[in-house]
């Protein structure tokens, strides 16, 4: 049976972890469709319909669906559920918002943050924010699983041409409702997108020294993040926080500036490729994990290295 | 204003995690518990809605062997008025525990549930959404600010790339971030107060639901290890490495 894939956009671009899951479904099923749900979202449409594998994109666009809320979208999803053996979302807030509703709904499990695809019926995901990994296996007829984006490729945005198909049932809660949305506004990539990532911990001692990454995030294109100790310490925002409680991410490059390594913080960015960590801590764990490591004070070596890159 | 909230023992976040040699599960024998730290979170909440006057009662429920008692007693010590003990083999599947909970939530008539967003231990992040789609309630996941106001909750919500507010009728779901609130410690003289508070315990058959899951483990491993690297001497020489033999930057 044919694969049906949540798709995670802002109802003007698809966005990257959308991919990843096309990848994860076309090793479940050849046949993977696509399902947009927003407002004023034609070019997520179009975007969706050119991704390698996807062979249709059905279309719910109406203004009840403009901030993709949980109450509408899952009910949305059980009613054309019948046509599918499996249910997926990437494991964003937004996946893991609607997805639950969507199981219970349906009256099967959920499977969350799966990383790796052994079957039809059998999935890996990590438990005990990854210090173990589980394999479990479902016999519930409709599979539902949220998807972490960094266990799998991104399929190819170009090449495809799916059809398209328009549902025209509109589900509109009256008792849950927008009301606003502060989103963070950056040049830089999202961390969950990018190839480099450089992240500050308690060791940057405050907020304002967070600047000091900022040279080198620009010449790398990167994103910035942060340990949870830097969270809780109050020096940046929660939504940097790279960890089990924040964000997991598996960039090319990771450079951790004055982080202890946790294993909180570890659980989020251990599947990196190349990880660089500067401390001034020889012992500090993130040591153990880190590919090349630079026992020095972050103060001087992280100006140096914006200047020699 | 009633609250329902529910907490989970769950392996104590400072331990090390270790899987059974049989690799069939992680290794519980003699192994600290406490209350998940999203729980602890939700059970604050509730009380500090209590002490503002927006709540008049706050009941903390629990689906687990005997032993969840314990996590009901601290969450009374913290604060909780009573507490509920659902009688259950532990770890049953976030359906079945959501299922239970609304169950108790439809009887106890509860205006707000207020639940931690995941367990530490399976991190499913689930069963609050799967409570209020039972219910048919509706949900603001990931809380990090809770303001009640004329049957309506508004809720801050942590989402990628910044924070969502929604406005939710009552009766609703909330699910806990980290930066709701900082918890408070239970104080000697209030873990002795909530020793003679009520603790019911009742079974699934009592609630009338029938508990079960599909899904079955097939094998539980420790992550794969990453070997260690190298140390280098000075920022020159990680720039070299970095361009020359891990080719990350040009």
């Amino acid at each position: 049976m044919s694969v049906l894939i949540i798709a995670e956009h802002d109802n003007k671009s698809l966005k990257p972890a959308t991919l990843n899951t096309v990848t994860a479904a076309t090793q479940i099923d050849a046949d993977v469709h696509v399902l947009v749900v927003g407002f004023e979202c034609q070019t997520v449409v179009e975007q969706a319909s050119q991704v390698a594998g996807v062979s249709k994109v059905l279309v719910a666009d109406n203004a009840a669906y403009e901030h993709q809320l949980a109450e509408n979208v899952s009910k949305l999803v059980v009613e054309i559920a019948g046509d599918y053996g499996h249910i997926l979302a990437p494991a964003t807030t937004t996946g893991k918002n609607t997805l639950p509703r969507v199981a219970a709904l349906l009256n099967v499990a959920q499977l969350s943050d799966v990383i790796k695809v052994e079957s039809a019926d059998t999935f890996v995901r990590p438990i005990y924010a990854g210090n173990a990994i589980a394999t479990v296996k479902t016999t519930d007829p409709v599979k539902v699983l949220t998807v972490r984006a960094t266990g799998f490729d991104a399929a190819a945005s170009t090449g495809g041409s799916a059809e398209r198909q328009v549902l025209s049932q509109v589900i509109a809660s009256d008792r849950s409702r927008f009301v606003k949305e502060q989103l963070a506004e950056s040049d830089r990539p999202e961390l969950t997108a990018a190839n480099v990532i450089i992240s500050g911990g308690r060791g940057m001692g405050n907020g304002d020294n967070f600047k000091l990454l900022e040279g080198i995030a620009d010449k790398l294109g990167a994103a910035i993040g942060a340990s949870r100790a830097a969270v809780d310490a109050g020096f940046v925002p929660n939504d940097l926080q790279v960890g089990q409680t924040g964000k997991t991410v598996a960039p090319d490059l990771y450079i951790a500036v004055g982080i202890s390594g946790a294993i909180q913080h570890l659980a989020g960015m251990k599947d990196s490729k190349v990880i660089v960590a500067i401390n001034k801590d020889e012992d500090a764990p993130i040591f153990q994990v880190a590919d090349y490591g630079l026992v020095a004070d972050l103060f001087d070596a992280v100006p140096e290295l914006e200047k020699s890159l | 204003m009633k609250i329902l909230v529910s907490v989970k023992r769950v392996i104590d976040y400072n331990v090390k995690v270790r899987v059974k040699s049989d690799q069939s599960a992680v290794d519980l024998t003699n192994v600290k518990m406490s209350m998940n730290p999203f729980c602890e979170i939700a059970v604050e909440e509730a009380i500090r809605l209590k002490e503002k006057g927006v709540a008049s009662e706050v009941v903390v429920v629990s689906v687990g062997s005997k032993s969840c008692q314990e996590t009901l007693r601290t969450a009374m010590a913290l604060g909780a008025d009573r507490a509920i003990q659902v009688e259950a083999e532990d770890g049953l599947d976030s359906l079945s525990v959501a299922k239970l909970i609304a169950k108790v939530a439809q009887e106890e008539a509860a205006d707000l549930v207020i639940m931690g967003k995941q367990a530490i231990d399976s991190d499913n992040n689930q069963t609050g959404q799967m409570v209020a789609a039972l219910l048919d309630y509706p949900q603001a996941t990931f809380a990090s600010e809770i303001v009640i106001e004329n049957g309506e909750a508004q809720v801050t919500r942590e989402i990628d790339g910044g924070l969502q507010t929604l406005a939710i009728t009552l009766p609703a779901v909330v699910t806990t971030d980290l930066r709701l609130n900082e918890p408070r410690f239970a104080s000697l003289p209030n873990i002795m107060k909530a020793k003679k508070k009520p603790l019911d315990v009742k079974t699934s058959a009592d609630l009338g639901v029938e508990v079960g899951s599909n899904v079955s483990i097939v094998s539980v491993t420790p992550p794969p290890q990453r070997a260690g690297g190298i140390k280098v001497g000075s920022v020159a020489e990680l720039v070299d490495k970095l361009k020359n033999e891990a080719k990350v930057v040009s």
